[in-house]
C-alpha cells in the first residue's frame, strides 16, 4: 500500500448526510482510502452500505438531497469537494472515466454508439466528429467488439449486454483517464461474461497504467482483479488492506464474517457460515462500532465507543478497538 | 424527425446493418394505410397552400354579384358564395389559413409549454409544483372563453386569437413534457452523460429531447388538429379571419347565413374541415400505435 508517489484519489474522512425533511446524518462516515497510481482497489460491502454513495461523491455525482458534509476528496491534487461546476466538468469523463452497473439503461438508446463513445472525446479534446468516431471505431477494437468499423454505427439495442458493458467501458476510456471507477459492472451480466469484462478491465488497467476504484459485493471478483480493498460496513470503512493479507488474515470481526459466508466448492454439505441479523437502517446505527449488535465478539462497553482505526501490521488498518489493542485476536478463532 | 423517433425501435432481431432502427420505424408507419392517406392528405394540402394562385381559377375575394349563390358549374366548379365569389379558389387560399392557424398556436404552446416540461421534469421540487400549479389554473379555464376574452381585449384578428388558443393548448404540451422528462431523468444514460462531463444544456439537447421526442410528437399533431378547429369556431363567430381573407370557418358561417338558398354550400368547408382534422389525428394516432406497439415488443 506503501508508494513512493502520491495516490491519484485520495479520501479522507468523508462523511455524507441526507438533508432535507428526512434528514439522516452519516449515512457515510469516516470514510478513508487511496487509490495509487496503476493499482485496482475494491470498495466492498453489502447493499446500502454505502460503497455507491462513496463512488458516486468522488465525481460529485450525488443527488442533490445527499450531500457530503465533511472530509476531503483529492483526485491528481484537485479538491473535489468544493471544485466548481466547471472543474467538475473537465474532470468527469476526462482523467476519470466511470462505468455504471447496468449497460442497458446506461446508453442513450437514440444515439449510436460511435457518437457515444466519441462524445467524452468532442467534449474534452475538442475533436470533429469525424475525428472522434475514427477513434471511436478504435475504442471498440481495443474493448474487443469485432467488426468495429460496422458496429459504431449500431445503436444500443442492437447489442448484447455483455457488448453494451464493452461500449460502456470503451466511452470511460476514450480520454485515457488517469482512474476508472466502476460500479458493480458486471452485476447485471451473466457469470461467464463477467469474466471477459474483468479479463478487459485488467488488460486496460495494465496497458494504460489505470487506476481503477472497483465497487462490488462479489468477493471472488476482488481475490481475482483488486490489489487492495477497503470493507465497508454501514457507512464505515471497517477494514482495508492489500488483497492477500486481507483474505488470509481477516483483522475484522466482519470482514472474518463476510469471508466465512462465501460457500466454498471443498465444503459441500456443510452448514452456510452465515451472520445472523441484518443491516441497521439508516438512522438507527448504534453508536461506536455499527457492526457490535452483529458482531460475537463484542463487549459492550469497549464496543459502542468510537472506534478509531488501527494499523496492526503496516498497510493493513481496521476499526475494531478489541482487534486494535490487542485483546482479540482472529487467528485463533478462526 | 426521423432520427429522434427511432428510441422506441425494441430489441431487433439481430445485429444487422447500420441505422437499421432509423428506417424501421419510417418503414412500419408507412405500412399503416391510413397513416399514408392522411400524411398524404396533408402533404397535398401543404402542395395546394403552397401554390393557391397557381391553382385556384378566379381570385377568391372578386365578387360578381349577378352569380350569388350558384351551384355547380365549369365556370365555378364549387358554386359560388352570397356575393359571387368563387367557392373553390377560397376554399384553396383558406388551405394556407388551416396550416398557418394551428402553427402558430402550437408554436405558442410549444414556446410555453416545453421549455417548462423540461424545467419541472429536470428539477422537480418547487419548480415542479409552480408550473404544475399554473398549468392546472390554465387548463380549468374554458379555452374558447379564453381566445374570447383576448380577442375582446386585442381586438379581432386571427394572430391574437391563434396566441390565445397557443396559451390555452401549453398545459397539455407541458404534461406530456413533463411526465416523458421524469421518465427519461430518472435513466442511468442521463446520469452516464453527466459522468462524462456533459454540460445541463447539453443534457437536455442531446439525452432528453431526442428520447421524449415521440409522445412530444403525437401532442404536438393532435393539437394541431384541435387549434384549427378552434380557428374555425372563431371565425365562424367572426373573431378570428376578418373579411375579405377567406378561412373554412367563415366560409361555413356564410353558407350556415344563407342555408335556405344554398343548403348545399356548407359542404366544401365542412369536408376540408372534417377531412384535415382527421388527418391530424389519424397522423397522430398512427406515431402512438407505431411506439407503443414497438415498446411492448
Amino acid at each position: 500500500m506503501t508508494q513512493a508517489t502520491d495516490p491519484v484519489l485520495s479520501v479522507r474522512g468523508l462523511t455524507i448526510d441526507l438533508v432535507g425533511p428526512t434528514r439522516q446524518r452519516g449515512l457515510v462516515e469516516d470514510v478513508t482510502f487511496d487509490v495509487p497510481q496503476g493499482r485496482s482497489v475494491a470498495l466492498i460491502g453489502e447493499s446500502g452500505c454505502g460503497k455507491t454513495l462513496t463512488a458516486m461523491s468522488i465525481l460529485r455525482l450525488l443527488p442533490p438531497e445527499l450531500r457530503v458534509t465533511a472530509g476531503e476528496i483529492r483526485f491528481a491534487g484537485t479538491d473535489m469537494v468544493s471544485a466548481s461546476g466547471r472543474t467538475l466538468r473537465g474532470i468527469r469523463g476526462g482523467p476519470v472515466g466511470m462505468v455504471f452497473q447496468d449497460p442497458m439503461s446506461s446508453l442513450n438508446p437514440t444515439m449510436t454508439v460511435g457518437d457515444q463513445i466519441a462524445e467524452a472525446r468532442r467534449l474534452h479534446l475538442g475533436e470533429s466528429r469525424g475525428q472522434a468516431r475514427a477513434k471511436a471505431r478504435e475504442l471498440l477494437d481495443r474493448v474487443g467488439i469485432a467488426n468495429a468499423a460496422r458496429r459504431v454505427d449500431v445503436y444500443p439495442f442492437e447489442m448484447s449486454g455483455g457488448m453494451q458493458q464493452r461500449v460502456m467501458i470503451a466511452a470511460a476510456i476514450a480520454c485515457e483517464p488517469r482512474l476508472v471507477i466502476a460500479d458493480e459492472p458486471t452485476t447485471a451480466l451473466d457469470v461467464t461474461i463477467q469474466a471477459e469484462i474483468l479479463e478487459l478491465l485488467r488488460s486496460l488497467q495494465e496497458q494504460m497504467g489505470l487506476a481503477v476504484l472497483l465497487v462490488t459485493h462479489d468477493l471472488g471478483v476482488v481475490a481475482d482483479f483488486c490489489d487492495d480493498v477497503v470493507v465497508m460496513y454501514a457507512g464505515h470503512v471497517v477494514e482495508r488492506a492489500p488483497v492477500e493479507p486481507l483474505f488470509a488474515r481477516p483483522r475484522h470481526p466482519y470482514t472474518l464474517a463476510l469471508l466465512d459466508s462465501v460457500p466454498q466448492a471443498g465444503r459441500a454439505r456443510t452448514m452456510l457460515d452465515v451472520i445472523p441479523g441484518r443491516v441497521p437502517p439508516a438512522g438507527a446505527f448504534p453508536t461506536g462500532c455499527r457492526f457490535q449488535p452483529r458482531c460475537r465478539f463484542a463487549v459492550e462497553q469497549v464496543c459502542a465507543a468510537p472506534q478509531p482505526e488501527f494499523e496492526p501490521e503496516p498497510g493493513h488498518r481496521c476499526r475494531c478497538v478489541r482487534v486494535g489493542t490487542h485483546e482479540l485476536s482472529l487467528e485463533k478463532v478462526s | 424527425m426521423t432520427a429522434t423517433l427511432q428510441f422506441q425501435a425494441g430489441p431487433a432481431p439481430a445485429v444487422g446493418t447500420a441505422r437499421r432502427g432509423r428506417t424501421s420505424t419510417v418503414a412500419s408507419l408507412m405500412r399503416r394505410p391510413s397513416f399514408v392517406v392522411a400524411a398524404g392528405f396533408l402533404v397535398f394540402l401543404v402542395v395546394v397552400a403552397a401554390l393557391a394562385p397557381l391553382i385556384a381559377p378566379h381570385d377568391p375575394s372578386a365578387q360578381v354579384l349577378e352569380d350569388r349563390l350558384k351551384g355547380p358549374s365549369w365556370s365555378h366548379l364549387l358554386g359560388t358564395d352570397d356575393l359571387g365569389r368563387d367557392v373553390l379558389s377560397r376554399l384553396v387560399y383558406a388551405a394556407r389559413l388551416a396550416l398557418l392557424a394551428p402553427l402558430i398556436s402550437v408554436s405558442v404552446a410549444i414556446l410555453l409549454g416545453v421549455p417548462a416540461g423540461l424545467w419541472a421534469g429536470l428539477r422537480r421540487g418547487w419548480v415542479d409544483a409552480v408550473t404544475g400549479r399554473l398549468s392546472d389554473t390554465l387548463l380549468s379555464l374554458p379555452g374558447l372563453a379564453f381566445a374570447l376574452a383576448v380577442v375582446a381585449v386585442l381586438g379581432p384578428g386571427l394572430f391574437n386569437a391563434m396566441v390565445a388558443m397557443g396559451i390555452v393548448f401549453a398545459p397539455s404540451l407541458y404534461r406530456v413534457v413533463r411526465g416523458a422528462t421524469l421518465a427519461v431523468a430518472e435513466e442511468s444514460y442521463i446520469e452516464s452523460a453527466r459522468a462524462i462531463g456533459c454540460s445541463t444544456r447539453r443534457i437536455i439537447w442531446v439525452h432528453v429531447l431526442p428520447n421524449i421526442a415521440a409522445p412530444f410528437l403525437v401532442q404536438v399533431t393532435i393539437l394541431m388538429g384541435v387549434a384549427l378547429l378552434a380557428e374555425a369556431s372563431l371565425s365562424f363567430l367572426g373573431l378570428g379571419v376578418q373579411p375579405p381573407d377567406s378561412s373554412w370557418g367563415s366560409m361555413l358561417e356564410v353558407a350556415y347565413q344563407n342555408q335556405y338558398d344554398a343548403p348545399l354550400a356548407v359542404l366544401p368547408a365542412g369536408t376540408a374541415l372534417v377531412l384535415t382534422v382527421l388527418s391530424f389525428n389519424t397522423v397522430g394516432d398512427a406515431i402512438r400505435d407505431t411506439v407503443a406497439r414497438r415498446r411492448d415488443s
